[in-house]
């Protein structure tokens, strides 16, 4: 016990006190944010580009009047389209728009003439679009000699809240379920990440020991299975604590960055998320309130222990087998290729089992998915945002358990095996008989 | 009481039988050599006695007490292929190796302060194990390897890509633990350094054992009563061994100024030197010559595999 805590001391501090290790840690939350400040610059631009657009209003539907929008500069001169189009070509306009008369009142669909030498943005076309459909909405009600508030109630938005059946459980407003599934890709994508980053390492720690022949030197006073234990558990409390601090760290910066240098990365990213659908800004910043709110209703309590939970049995699960490969690579690297592949394809597969589950979190590709114990590490912890039934996560956990610790003995087993053979080209058979090789 | 001894110990694996039925004793206090070709099993064997692997058969005891988990502690090994954790720096290194043998922190400090002094390497705590040339970082592992002041020290191929200065640093100081009291198993396969240090060795060829004793035994065991005389001005002309009473005497070669002579019992030899006196011949020098190790090694791991 005493041995296995030396191994995993050193372990974990020659790689925490690694100055990769800490410049990582520490600017990857920076990178972060810099990449959000460099994304919400880059949408900000295109909206700093001011449009200044003569109107020739020959359906007099305008009453000369259109409200600046988002850089939109609208301008009436009583001018012909032929020198309007010279001042467009001199710059002084960036476009005319001639709205002709409408044939009938009964007309519904509209052309409007946009003469520009630019290439017309999206985002700027669906907002005049929409701005001289209103217009022309209101010339219709006023030629029609309807009342304007009437007309106005019979416009109804109908949003579809869900509630639960049961007293007592959490109620959930209409955008609630995009929002968990979101929150559950984000926590498979950050578990498939962390397990196949941490593997790899495992790998090359394993494979470094045996190049080193330190092994040799090891193995005089540890087993074997210690040596591998020590690594897998030192291996784990370097990547929690990377989380740890990244935790801290993520919502410091993020929120130094709102007080310091009033970057509102929430909306940022809301107005990354809606750019060029129209929504202005208002109701992105009430999105993005309405979308915290949700965030924060989600039951943190239980997903993050249990997130970690699953990560730490899945990261033993799978590093276990890593360092299995790693010692029956040894040093021959084009080896590793052939001995990963069954190790990063079930991660891979996993994922993108994850993707149609979270539209269905619990239909039946999600449940099993989320019980069958080499994809649950990934896939339950992006469920459990959707409240699962408690018997599939205790079902789910038992099996992994289970499965973890199996694959930690067979990984012990391949493991004393491999690490002492030299320049011998390891086939999977070899490697089960192994398995059954006495002590 | 030897301070290792193995019962009939077997190992085999999958295909092949590494170690097949072997016991022998080293004697405590000794420098015993642990021989034989590449592949013989001499590893496998170590590896047993080190408890790396058990044996499927078969016994080992250490002073007297059966193998058991305590052991490692009391023994140190240092195998012919070694390495160390190169971005390691030396001190840490050598207080993790220290701590896994069961040191104290403090011991470990004290130790490894006590081999910096006496290697003169006092400032090479906080190198790291990569800024070392070959040679120093095998003192290093050396030390690693002697740091928990075992009982029984064994050493695989320990002078194996060594340069000659670290050869007799590392030759002296194990015969300096040799003399205060710990035991030394020496596993080569040149025999030229085992004639130098050993008193006891034991031959393996392909698992099994095929020679033990001390080396002047073993070497008497295996001697031909071959005798080496040198002389200075001539030979008689009509110089007969078989003048002598019996016919005991056969030259079976002559240099310049010196003959080979066998005799067919070893007592003859005192009968040869009168007789050549007797002739008036002006004897230099009389050698018995006995056999090199490596000539017997050659001689009995080619019969084992006959």
């Amino acid at each position: 016990m005493n041995k296995l805590w030396l191994i995993v001391q050193r372990e974990y501090l020659t790689r925490v006190q690694k100055k990769s290790f800490i410049l990582t840690t520490l600017l990857i939350p920076f990178f972060f944010l810099l990449f959000i400040v460099v994304v919400s610059f880059i949408f900000s631009y295109e909206e700093n580009e001011k449009n200044k657009i003569a109107i020739i209003d020959e359906a007099g539907i305008m009453n000369k009047t259109m409200k600046d929008e988002n850089d939109l500069y609208f301008s009436f001169p009583n001018e012909g389209l032929a020198s309007l189009k010279e001042k467009v070509a001199n710059k002084e306009y960036n476009g005319v728009l001639v709205i002709p008369k409408p044939s009938s009142i009964e007309v519904k669909d509209f052309t409007v003439n946009y003469y520009t030498e630019d290439q017309l943005s999206l985002t700027t076309q669906i907002s005049l679009e929409r701005k001289i459909g209103r217009k022309i909405r209101d010339y219709k009600i006023a030629t029609l000699g309807l009342d304007k508030n009437q007309l106005e109630t019979l416009q109804s938005n109908v949003s579809i809240d869900p509630e639960p059946i049961k007293e007592g459980a959490q109620n959930q407003s209409s955008i609630t379920g995009n929002i968990l599934t979101a929150v559950g890709m984000m926590l498979g994508f950050i578990m498939v990440m962390i397990i196949s980053i941490n593997g790899s390492q495992v790998m090359m720690g394993v494979m470094e020991e045996k190049t080193n022949r330190i092994v040799e030197v090891m193995v005089s006073s540890v087993k074997p299975f210690e040596l591998m234990l020590g690594k897998l558990i030192g291996i784990g409390g370097v990547t929690l604590t990377q989380m740890a601090i990244w935790a801290i760290l993520f919502p410091l910066i993020f929120l130094g960055a709102q007080l310091f240098m009033g970057i509102d990365t929430a909306q940022t990213q809301v107005e990354m998320a809606t750019a060029g659908s129209g929504i202005s800004d208002e109701q992105a910043q009430d999105m993005a309130l309405q979308i915290f709110t949700e965030i924060s209703a989600i039951n943190w309590w239980l997903i993050i222990p249990a997130f970690i939970i699953y990560l730490l049995l899945g990261f033993f699960m799978y590093s276990s087998l890593y360092a299995a490969a790693g010692s029956a690579i040894g040093d021959d690297l084009s080896e590793a290729q052939k001995l990963t592949l069954p190790l990063t394809l079930p991660i891979i597969l996993s994922f993108y089992t994850m993707i149609p589950a979270m539209q269905a979190p619990n239909g039946t590709l999600a449940t099993w998915g989320s019980i069958f114990p080499i994809s649950a590490p990934f896939i339950m912890p992006a469920r459990l945002a959707f409240d699962p039934p408690m018997w599939q996560v205790a079902l789910s956990l038992i099996l992994l358990i289970g499965t973890t610790v199996f694959f930690v003995w067979i990984s012990g087993r391949i493991y004393r095996v491999g690490i002492f053979l030299y320049g011998k080209k390891v086939t999977f058979t070899e490697m089960g008989k192994w398995l059954f090789y006495k002590d | 009481m030897p301070i290792l001894r193995l019962e009939n110990v077997i190992k085999t694996y999958e295909n092949h039988t590494a170690v097949n039925n072997v016991s022998f004793d080293v004697p405590k206090g000794s420098v015993f050599g642990l021989l034989g070709p590449n592949g013989a099993g001499k590893t496998s064997l170590i590896r047993i006695i080190t408890t790396i692997t058990g044996a499927d058969s078969g016994a080992v005891y250490l002073d007297g007490e059966k193998l058991n988990s305590n052991h490692p502690s009391q023994i140190g090994y240092m195998p012919e292929e070694r390495g160390l954790y190169k971005k390691m720096k030396v001190g840490d290194h050598l207080m993790y190796l220290a701590q896994l043998k069961g040191l104290s922190k403090k011991a470990a400090k004290e130790q490894i302060h006590y081999w910096f002094d006496k290697f003169s390497i006092t400032d090479w705590w906080d190198k790291k194990v990569e800024e070392l040339s070959k040679g120093m970082q095998q003192k290093i592992q050396f030390i690693a390897t002697v740091i928990h002041r075992p009982k029984l020290l064994i050493l695989d191929e320990p002078f194996s890509g060594l340069d000659p200065i670290n050869t007799n640093l590392i030759k002296s100081e194990i015969d300096e633990m040799n003399q205060n009291g710990t035991s030394i198993i020496f596993s080569t396969h040149r025999m030229e350094q085992v004639e130098e240090v050993c008193e006891h060795i034991v031959l393996i060829n392909q698992g099994q054992k095929i020679l033990e004793g001390k080396v002047a035994d073993v070497k008497n065991q295996f001697k031909d009563n071959l005798y080496k005389i040198k002389y200075t001005g001539s030979l008689p002309d009509n110089l007969q061994m078989t003048d002598a009473a019996d016919d005991s005497y056969k030259i079976i070669g002559q240099g310049k100024k010196s003959i080979t002579v066998q005799v067919t019992e070893e007592s003859a030899s005192n009968k040869l030197l009168n007789y050549l006196i007797s002739k008036g011949v002006h004897i230099q020098s009389f050698n018995e010559i006995l056999p090199t190790l490596n000539e017997i090694f050659i001689k009995q791991v080619g019969e084992s595999e006959e």
